[in-house]
């Protein structure tokens, strides 16, 4: 699989998703800088996390702005495995890839830790290494995640079976208590009309490695891996 | 206006003398440029004039130490042609200004100190000390230093893996602040400040120079009285995506060979950063205001060198390379300007508008200094406190319940989720244990990172006080599997011009100085906050240790949870059962008093390194350090974090069993195995105390003959303080 990160100026988690996408695939993604205009011909498309150009405004929204994004956007309408996580999600949201907004959390606070996630969808490049259903535990740290959209949206999305990932108890129960930052519905992560592009707040690259306290984000690059290999 | 008067000269904080010293070394009046350079150069916080003659006592050398105290940071060397730079600096002052700002521009501060040397940074830690929790302040000042060191530390996309947070009624005027960075090189890549060559470009890179943060320095050295909120003006703003920039930037430049100097502007901003580099180097400088980059219009040449404004460094490039940096920090959207040239004269000159505004020896400024050999008195050492004169409560299990909730122990997970503590993928042991891992990026290898001080032992005996500080965070790592390699010390202390805190100060010397001899634990860098006090009220003397250890291989380390039933549970150490100073004695019976737990520091080393030559092993499986509230409080903790319950039996005999259970002997560490039989061997073989507690399962805490209390119960008491204090308005 051929694969490019999209490196923003205050991009923090371009290097961890490098390293999750290389063990995973055995090959180096390209990193492509913002003001790039051109993308070389790749199978999958990285927006990483982080503070794209320090998010003082709403978040992502100058990054959605930025010169290598129209080619994103074009490469994306053609079908083109377009990921996006944390900051990359909200980029997503402000280009207009993916509907809806990420606001502040509920709780007025930045907050990192696991968290349970249920996987609702499998018929997708990003999630088809995943059982549908399966817990999966992925750390998020956001102070922007609370997933807002309105009421004719939500139900496009469950209609069209949209949401990928929910927050979920330990059970996998879609409780309140298990909602770390207000998302609608519990929302974690959701696709395109054409599921070719995934926005998720919470971080598979940081549990791809045992040693860091577990594997679960990892069959998402192995799964990418395998649907473009 | 620009006369200078003996009130002038006051409100810089110079004594008459200090002032006299100036006119002999000038041989005229200073102008008010020159006043308020000299004023900030030889500021407590700059010049360390009153601690200098007792830094001189530390241990700074070992075989792996590459760079002691006097650069940006310490550097020590961890093998394979890599280098661990790391310092710790408070920002006390300004956070009890300004939590948000002051917290925030105190991370960014030592990250620059850090990535100044050419080193990325890799995590940060801190240190923090609030007021009672009943002070109508501490609320406001809590969420506001964390939300601050989150804000800063999560948009540059480093790691806060670790620290501690205490509070004392003696901190209700002054909080500490203090943060550490540890970041990581090339051997042979390590850039230092001392400027080399005559005639090369002085380059400022970075945020634009505004008006904040003028005397930010000599704020930091005056106690406060009632106005301290008038000083707000004094604080800087920060602004960590610029620091995310000037990260990346200076990283990709270090890469070339263009720089022959570099140092942050931090603490009294161009002045002491242009100072230090020709000073070091031995050389002149020459620099023309003209050219510095500004915030706003109008900006006179006192304001330019003496801002605070955060996110800028000044360089030596070699003749030729401007370009190259000029297009490194354009790529990266950062102000770069040539603002000057070194020079053979062994002075600074300052112009601007054509005009000569400044005209100083460089020299006598930088190097002759005041210093001061202070008066100092040693308090009297508090009488031991049998543990027959301390009362037993009925219920054990319920003064362990109010001990883990009681706001010292309370978990701080509150504070540590709104920090990223996982960015940059390598941290293999997360906050809430005793030191946090850091993998060393692409290698089995892994750094163990702690701060440490407990401030009540300080004040009850400040020389053992000290020696537990730097024995805690010895034995933090150890319990990790890491070999402890070096220190960095926060010295937080009251106004030194009062002999009895310059007696904990020089107190506080010795300590460390003892226990880092012992234990081969070196001090590689620092920094002293005096003038902790408000309205003649003094800090606890607070001298923060934060520390390195490296695992070679991290697959090897282990972690304070329970995680297993059925391991056996053992205790290395002797327990002698001390209350004095303990938190049970405070929490408990309210009695803040008695000498401090005594280290043996030849007990300590024999304890430690037999433990982590368990852990290397494979023969322990959970290991965690006995420190405040004592042995029960220690297992207690371990089975929370790993959910997994015990059952303990006290001894027969002495100490008493309150004691036994809260006592804080030094020198110990509860561990799980399921090698019982030759983990006893071994510490027999190496004549180290090693006693069977009992065995980890189920879901209480059941200590024989006492009773039980179920880890739910204990967990809310743990987890549930600090989230309800911060909810109520």
């Amino acid at each position: 699989m051929k694969s490019a990160v999209i490196v923003f100026p205050g991009s923090n988690c371009d290097r961890d998703v490098k390293v999750a996408l290389t063990q995973s695939t055995g090959r180096e993604p390209l990193m492509i800088w913002h003001q790039d205009r051109t993308l070389p011909e790749v199978d999958l498309i990285v927006l990483p996390g982080g503070f794209s150009y320090g998010d003082y405004l709403r978040c992502g929204a100058m990054a959605a702005q930025s010169p290598v994004m129209a080619e994103v956007v074009a490469r994306a309408n053609k079908g083109v495995a377009v990921l996006g996580i944390c900051n990359g999600f909200q980029i997503l949201t402000e280009t207009g890839l993916l509907p809806g907004v990420l606001m502040r959390n509920a709780g007025l606070k930045f907050v990192c830790r696991d968290v349970h996630l249920r996987v609702e969808v499998t018929d997708t490049v990003f999630t088809r290494n995943y059982r549908k259903g399966q817990r999966i535990r992925v750390p998020i740290a956001h102070n922007e995640g609370n997933y807002f959209a309105d009421e004719d949206t939500l139900k496009r999305l469950e209609d069209e079976r949209r949401v990928a990932f929910r927050y979920t108890d330990a059970a996998g129960n879609a409780t309140a208590e298990a909602n770390p930052n207000g998302a609608l519905r519990n929302i974690a992560g959701i696709l395109n009309e054409k599921r070719n592009v995934l926005g998720l707040m919470p971080h598979p690259e940081r549990l791809a490695d045992a040693l860091l306290g577990g594997t679960d984000g990892r069959p998402m690059f192995e799964g990418l891996a395998a649907a473009f290999a | 206006m620009n006369e200078i008067t003996p009130a002038t000269v006051a409100a810089h904080g110079l004594s008459p003398e200090e002032y006299a010293r100036v006119r002999a070394i000038l041989g005229r009046t200073p102008n008010l440029t020159e006043l308020g350079i000299f004023s900030v150069m030889w500021s407590e916080h700059c010049s360390y004039k009153s601690s200098k003659k007792w830094l001189k006592l530390l241990p700074t050398t070992a075989p792996w130490v590459i760079c002691g105290p006097g650069e940006n940071a310490g550097v020590i060397d961890i093998g394979d042609g890599q280098a661990v730079i790391f310092k710790m600096e408070s920002h006390n002052h300004p956070s009890f200004i300004e939590p948000y700002q002051g917290a925030a521009t105190g991370v960014g501060g030592i990250l620059r100190d850090v990535f100044t040397m050419g080193a990325r940074p890799i995590a940060n830690l801190n240190s923090l000390r609030f007021g009672s929790p009943d002070h109508p302040r501490t609320r406001h000042l809590l969420g506001g230093v964390v939300a601050g060191i989150g804000g800063y530390g999560n948009c540059v996309g480093v790691p806060t893996v670790g620290g501690e947070c205490t509070f004392h009624p003696a901190y209700n005027g002054n909080i500490l602040v203090n943060a550490m960075t540890v970041g990581l090189a090339d051997k042979n890549r390590i850039f230092y400040s001392a400027a080399k060559g005559v005639g090369l470009p002085v380059v400022y890179v970075g945020s634009k120079t505004g008006r904040d943060g003028i005397h930010g320095a000599t704020m930091a050295s005056a106690e406060f009285s009632e106005d301290a909120d008038a000083k707000r003006p004094t604080v800087q703003v920060g602004d960590p995506f610029t620091e995310k920039l000037l990260i990346e930037a200076c990283l990709e430049l270090m890469a070339t060979d263009a720089i022959v100097a570099i140092q942050d502007m931090g603490a009294a901003g161009l002045t002491s950063s242009s100072f230090e580099m020709a000073s070091k180097g031995g050389l002149g400088v020459e620099l023309d205001l003209d050219q510095v980059p500004l915030r706003e219009a109008g900006m006179t040449p006192y304001e330019i060198m003496l801002s605070e404004s955060q996110e800028r460094m000044l360089m030596i490039v070699k003749p030729g390379r401007e370009d190259m940096a000029k297009r490194v920090f354009e790529k990266w959207e950062l102000d770069v300007a040539v603002i000057g040239r070194t020079t053979d004269t062994g002075h600074m000159i300052l112009k601007k508008d054509g005009r000569v505004v400044a005209d100083l020896p460089i020299d006598p400024l930088a190097k002759a200094s005041p210093q001061y050999d202070r008066p100092w008195r040693a308090a009297p050492r508090p009488a031991v406190i049998p543990a027959a004169d301390v009362p037993q409560t009925n219920d054990l299990l319920g003064a362990l319940k109010r001990l883990l909730g009681s706001p010292d122990l309370a978990s701080k997970r509150w504070i540590w989720e709104q920090y990223d503590h996982m960015v940059m993928a390598d941290t293999a042991g997360r906050p809430g244990g005793d030191a946090a891992l850091v993998r060393v990026h692409g290698t089995k290898k892994a750094l163990a990172l702690t701060s440490d001080c407990t401030p009540r032992y300080c004040a009850a005996d400040p020389v053992e006080g000290a020696r537990q500080a730097v024995a805690e965070a010895w034995r933090n790592i150890t319990a990790t599997g890491a070999t402890p390699l070096a220190v960095t010390d926060n010295m937080n202390f009251g106004n030194p011009e009062k002999p009895e805190i310059m007696g904990q100060f020089a107190g506080c010397i010795e300590g460390m100085r003892d226990a880092c001899l012992a234990l081969d634990f070196p001090v590689v860098s620092g920094n002293v906050s005096f003038y902790n006090e408000t309205n003649g009220q003094a800090i606890l003397p607070t001298p923060a240790i934060g520390a390195v250890g490296l695992i070679e291989d991290v697959a090897k380390a282990v972690a304070i949870a329970f995680k297993v039933e059925g391991l056996t549970v053992i205790l290395v150490g002797d327990t002698k059962g001390h209350l004095g100073a303990s938190i049970y004695l405070r929490e408990i019976c309210g009695r803040e008093e008695g000498a401090p737990p005594p280290v043996d520091l030849d007990a300590e080393r024999r304890n430690g390194d037999f433990v982590r030559r368990m852990i290397r092993e494979g023969r322990i499986q959970a290991c965690h350090d006995v420190s405040d509230g004592g042995l029960l409080v220690a297992v207690a903790e371990m089975a929370l974090a790993g959910s997994v319950g015990a059952e303990i039996a006290p001894p027969s005999d002495e100490p008493p069993l309150h004691a036994w259970l809260f006592g804080e002997d030094q020198g110990r560490y509860v561990a799980a195995t399921r090698d019982a039989q030759q983990v006893l061997g071994a510490a027999r073989e190496a004549g180290v105390p090693v006693h069977v507690l009992g065995t980890t399962g189920g879901q209480t805490l059941t200590v024989g003959g006492i009773g039980s209390i179920s880890l739910p119960e204990l967990r809310e008491s743990h987890e549930g303080w600090l989230p309800r204090y911060m909810a109520t308005a």
